[in-house]
């Protein structure tokens, strides 16, 4: 009796939660316009996309955005984890916990307060702006992941390298980076996910000369959801999908 | 023996953390190819001490030198002295071989010579086939030697090593004990081990240092501070002894008192200057302490006790005597291959005696 439940109930949790990705994904090979009914396979939503020169555009615009966003995030918030591991200063607690109160702020109130702070320096809202936006909210996701994994480590290795003869900059580039630098690529991975698909924080930095996909997607759904939409949330789907497998993948890596 | 060249100078190492004062005012000089240990319990500053050499902690004040040149200053990248830890500290992303070749590496060993070396130091500590493996496929014991190679392949002029067999299991850790002794001879390098072990450090070191709260209580070889303790914490930390109360009747002159120990008086030596109605502890290790049966006939002085307790160890049968003071002593004796039914039982009459001279004697401490 006990498994039957056991299963039926997870069958019902997965339901919920995959159905309406699945329809998505069924509807963007769907010959049928209105999603309704099944009207035959086809690849054409896919095709139309490509074809689409407004959205290829966004789309390269969104990639640019991601990368550039989650390279620097990445640099910034592995020297970060490292200055929070190694070295004691003034105000490293404070630093610390303000790094999880970052990641827990509301998306929009980290909207509203990018937006008020480009307009009081005066930066033209557009790529710089948005690539800011994007690092500030990647930041602390890379921080944490290099931080545990830093903390895991014997720090008396550290020493050890000192011990042997080896440089600050040795101990950096020889025992640190080699080894932090799976949950470095889990970091800039997730930050690039994270940037790929932000929408909120976007629609508020971003201005008009510079459209990135999932604005333009917003945009097209509100007057009506196109066949077309359902192709591009599915590769969307799909790239994020086998980037946080990836980056799992690397921080269950043993150390 | 050549007169020892005295390699490492401390002092006047101090240093405070808060308001603990781990290291006070702490001289010593450590010759050059010695096998040195620092022993004491936790939190005496050995550790404190070792860091300090290894240029891994600051001195609040003092000055350390070697071979006669301040190193202070220097830090612990640019000392010629390598320390093996107490976790081993090996970086698991790098190979055995990678391991032990990066202190020369990052002292700009040229190429050609690093592998030849590197295959020498990992032949010393017979790890030869291990080359290419990484430290976590390694045992515990396996990873140990990784780690005496790594530091003894910069050829230090010291070899700093921080209770580095204390993870091993007790059989491993004895195999190890010797296996460093024999290195230690075979390199030359001066060795300064640090452990809370009594048992190691009086089997493996040249000279030993006794240390408590940040102080020398003793300095010495094994021997001297087994037989000879300077004082009843060093008598208590080196092994297991008996604590009897006396008290000095008649001063002989020459260091030989007439002390009066469970109501009877004996003729004792001792290295202190003790005056007529000083309070001494007399001390007496139980490898010392003679049990005889009562019955025997007995020619010198005795006392007498009640065996409350008998403990078969295998090698020794180690007795609890009850003295009429109500002190007990424990007697540590081999078993007489001549005498099978050689045992005592519980609540027997014993007499207790020692060979005269093998007690040390010392001022009263409670």
């Amino acid at each position: 009796m006990a498994p039957i439940f056991r299963w039926g109930f997870m069958g019902l949790v997965l339901t919920l939660i995959y159905i309406p990705i699945l329809v998505l994904v069924v509807n963007s090979f769907n010959a049928s316009k209105y999603g309704i009914k099944w009207g035959g396979f086809t690849f054409k939503w896919y095709e139309k996309f490509w074809n689409n020169d407004g959205l290829m555009t966004a789309a390269l615009n969104s990639l640019t955005v991601s990368i550039v966003a989650a390279s620097v995030a990445t640099v910034i918030g592995t020297l970060a984890a490292v200055a929070l591991h190694r070295y004691q200063f003034k105000g490293k607690a404070l630093l610390s916990s303000m790094v999880f109160v970052s990641m827990l702020t509301p998306e929009i109130v980290m909207a509203i307060s990018l937006l008020i702070v480009f307009m009081a320096l005066g930066i033209k809202l557009g790529f710089i702006s948005l690539v800011i936006g994007h690092i500030t909210f990647c930041l602390p996701f890379v921080i944490v992941a290099v931080y545990s994994r830093l903390k895991g480590f014997d720090m008396k290795m550290l020493e050890a390298a000192r011990d042997l003869g080896a440089s600050e900059s040795s101990i950096f580039w020889k025992i640190i980076l080699p080894l932090a630098l799976p949950a470095i690529a889990s970091g800039w991975l997730l930050s690039f996910t994270l940037s790929l698909d932000d929408v909120i924080v976007s629609a508020f930095v971003t201005g008009p000369g510079y459209e990135i996909l999932p604005l333009k997607v917003y945009s097209m759904v509100r007057v009506g959801v196109s066949p077309e939409v359902n192709a591009i949330s599915t590769i969307l789907l799909v790239v994020s999908l086998v980037l946080v497998v990836i980056s799992q993948l690397l921080l269950r890596e043993d150390k | 023996m050549n007169e020892p060249r005295a390699l490492l100078n401390l002092n006047h190492l101090s240093k405070t953390y808060g308001s603990n004062r781990v290291l006070d005012n702490f001289d010593l000089t450590i010759f050059d190819g010695e096998f040195f240990t620092l022993l004491g319990p936790s939190g005496c500053g050995k550790t404190t001490v070792l860091r300090m050499i290894a240029g891994l902690e600051d001195t609040d004040t003092g000055s350390i030198q070697l071979d006669g040149q301040d190193i202070g200053q220097v830090p612990a990248e640019k000392r010629p002295i390598n320390t093996v830890f107490q976790s081993y500290a090996l970086f698991p992303h790098m190979t055995v071989f990678d391991n032990v070749a990066f202190g020369l590496r990052m002292s700009g060993v040229a190429k050609e010579e690093i592998a030849p070396r590197v295959a020498e130091a990992l032949e010393m500590v017979r790890l030869g086939d291990f080359a290419q493996r990484k430290p976590a496929q390694l045992s515990g014991g396996q990873q140990q030697r990784v780690a005496i190679a790594r530091a003894v392949v910069n050829r230090p002029k010291l070899l700093l090593l921080d209770e580095s067999l204390s993870a091993l299991d007790y059989k491993l850790r004895q195999q190890m004990q010797i296996e460093l002794k024999r290195l230690q001879r075979k390199l030359g390098i001066t060795f300064v081990y640090v452990t809370h072990d009594q048992e190691e450090a009086l089997s493996m070191s040249d000279r030993v240092v006794v240390m408590n709260k940040g102080k020398v209580q003793q300095l010495g070889t094994p021997r001297e501070i087994y037989e000879q303790p300077a004082n009843l914490f060093v008598a208590k930390f080196i092994g297991e002894i008996n604590q009897l109360d006396g008290e000095i009747v008649a001063v002989d002159g020459n260091h030989e008192y007439e002390v009066k120990v469970e109501g009877l008086q004996w003729r004792l030596h001792a290295e202190h200057n003790f005056k007529a109605g000083d309070k001494v502890n007399v001390l007496l290790r139980p490898e010392d302490v003679r049990v005889e049966y009562i019955d025997d006939p007995h020619p010198d002085q005795y006392l007498v006790g009640e065996v409350v307790e008998r403990n078969y160890k295998g090698k020794t049968l180690d007795s609890l005597i009850r003295l009429p003071s109500g002190i007990e002593v424990i007697a540590s004796e081999f078993f007489d291959e001549d005498d099978p039914s050689f045992d005592y039982s519980l609540n027997q009459k014993v007499a207790i005696k020692w060979v005269p001279g093998w007690e040390v004697v010392l001022p009263h401490e409670v």
